[in-house]
């Protein structure tokens, strides 16, 4: 008798091509962009030195091995505009996933009290702006939100002063919620929905009003989509990049707009890499709890 | 305690479809907007399609992020669902952790930091950028998301069919072809399409790794959102979210017809 392991059909290559491409083309450039974020910026193609001379053998990897250094690093150490630039982007994303919580969870609470056929239609409501691109969806806040837009039209006929939104940190607030809002709602739901309703009803015949029962017992149980929701939201939302640049005005320093600027307006190459380092650095914790909130999910569904 | 939603329950469901909504609803009707400002209604009008379609760049662009995204959509549906397979069927192997975290972590991973990490990849080793780096790039940030909805599929998948199968004389390979990829397939249908939505959207990732001539439609759209609002960008966009509505429509509708479908044969 074989055991179930051995009854995969298929044989180890087909693991191996996934996993070399995972390899080259994600794992690789990492250490490519560690690399280079010791390296110097220079005018050249491409713009940055040391090279490394293959034609030097042993000597030639020597001479570059000794030409990198942690000159970036240290520009941006004593550079406070960076320092600051990373603080405001994790504040920004804080702010940004407990906002997403507060308008999130009752939405995912609505839809998980609704009636099957409704639920799913409203499923379906929640992942269709998924499906719809980013940008055009930022870009929309853009009209909204201007001198001219759409918001202080609405203002002025109800008789309130207008306010100038666009390009300030509450556009760029604005924009993370609502861009992200569908990657709160959707694990949130998932724990919601399956929720033991006897649970509550069990709490009331015991005398305890709704709102305790809530506290007690619903948000308890609902903890895991709360942590993966979270998650989600958080991890990409500090390196965003489309929302503090369209939405955004000097003010609202975000990491991801500081890369950008380092690399496609300065052409510092080994600089944008030195942030980009950190930035994953001060990722790295969340984005293992993902990982193990993604696997023991999976490992409960199997 | 009675089940249904409760006046709160439905307040916030309103108010929270509304915010999803209103926006991309305000786009749609904007897009046929005869006056240029957002403010004033010129009159209904078709003129910015009409515009858009002599626009020679956008349509380059659009033309080539077609090609990117099927094509990439394509290799990461076959990257990805290879992926899933080993992750939920081998066990464990060496190596598997770096495995399982170079499958996830490309969904939360900032895209700014992909972007330049292919770019560096595409100097090192002194590939043009252009059409075929985009595309390989795309596949790479696409292929975990295949992997995820496939995985979620597999994982509940019941393997006593495939075992039912080969007791009954079927190889190996020959029930996974007859038994677990037809199971499978709506989940890999629904990975190529996020994949190829996602391949679509993207401005980062591609901004990073196209050079001139593969320039992608978010890319020329960006371009012309930083000079301002501009009513053929509304014409190209909400035929954009036309076009991915029409594609969730089908898609749903094909469900359904196939869960009618299925106690019958």
């Amino acid at each position: 008798m074989k055991t179930k392991g051995a009854t995969t059909p298929w044989p180890k290559l087909s693991a191996l091509i996934p996993y070399a491409w995972l390899l080259v083309f994600f794992a690789l450039p990492f250490l490519l962009v560690a690399r280079l974020s010791l390296s110097d910026s220079a005018l050249s193609i491409p713009p940055y030195t040391p090279q490394i001379d293959w034609s030097g053998g042993i000597e030639g990897l020597k001479v570059f091995f000794a030409a990198l250094d942690f000159d970036t690093y240290k520009q941006l150490g004593s550079d406070s505009l960076y320092a600051e630039s990373y603080v405001s982007s994790l504040r920004f994303a804080a702010e940004g996933t407990i906002l997403a919580l507060l308008v999130g969870y009752p939405m995912a609470y609505g839809m998980a009290r609704c009636k099957p056929a409704t639920r799913s239609l409203l499923l379906m409501l929640v992942i269709l702006p998924f499906w719809t691109s980013f940008l055009i969806r930022v870009y929309a806040w853009v009209g909204i939100l201007k001198p001219q837009g759409l918001l202080n039209a609405g203002l002025g006929l109800v008789g309130l002063p207008p306010t100038d939104l666009l390009y300030t940190p509450a556009a760029v607030q604005i924009g993370l919620v609502y861009s992200y809002l569908p990657f709160m709602v959707l694990p949130l739901y998932a724990v919601l929905e399956k929720l033991d309703y006897t649970l509550l009803e069990a709490a009331a015949d015991l005398g305890s009003p709704p709102w305790k029962s809530f506290w007690q017992v619903t948000f308890p149980l609902s903890i895991p989509g709360v942590i993966a929701g979270s998650l989600l939201c958080f991890i990409p939302m500090v390196g965003e990049f489309v929302i503090p640049d369209l939405l955004g005005g000097p003010g609202s320093l975000m990491i991801g707009r500081s890369i950008w600027m380092e690399f496609f307006a300065n052409r510092d190459w080994p600089f944008a890499s030195a942030v980009a380092v950190v930035l994953l650095l001060t990722l790295v914790v969340p984005i293992v709890l993902y990982q193990r909130q993604q696997v023991k999910a999976l490992e409960a569904g199997q | 305690m009675k089940r249904g939603p409760s006046a709160f329950n439905l307040v916030s469901l309103t108010l929270g479809f509304a915010f999803l909504y209103l926006p991309i609803l305000l786009l749609v009707i904007w897009s046929f907007n005869a006056s240029k400002l957002v403010t004033v209604w010129g009159g209904f009008s078709t003129k910015w399609y009409g515009a858009l379609f002599q626009n020679d760049q956008l349509m380059a662009a659009a033309w080539v992020t077609l090609r990117v995204g099927l094509i990439s959509a394509t290799l990461a549906t076959v990257l990805g669902t290879l992926g899933a397979v080993a992750l939920t069927r081998h066990g464990r192997f060496r190596g598997r952790t770096l495995f399982s975290g170079m499958s996830y972590a490309p969904l939360v991973m900032p895209e700014v930091i992909m972007g330049l990490s292919l770019l560096l990849l595409f100097v090192a080793l002194k590939i043009d950028r252009g059409f075929l780096t985009v595309t390989l790039a795309h596949t790479t940030l696409t292929m975990a998301y295949v992997a995820v909805v496939v995985q979620s599929r597999l994982a509940t998948f019941d393997r006593d069919l495939e075992d039912a199968a080969q007791d009954l004389g079927a190889t190996p390979t020959s029930a996974f072809w007859q038994i677990t990829l037809p199971n499978i397939f709506p989940a890999i249908l629904a990975g190529w399409m996020l994949a190829f939505t996602l391949s679509l959207d993207d401005l980062v990732i591609a901004s990073f790794t196209s050079g001139p001539g593969s320039t992608t439609l978010p890319m020329r759209i960006y371009s012309q959102v930083r000079l301002g609002v501009s009513p053929e960008i509304n014409a190209v966009c909400t035929l954009l979210i036309g076009v991915v509505a029409l594609g969730v429509i089908c898609w749903s509708i094909g469900m359904k017809w196939r869960a009618v479908a299925r106690p019958s044969t």
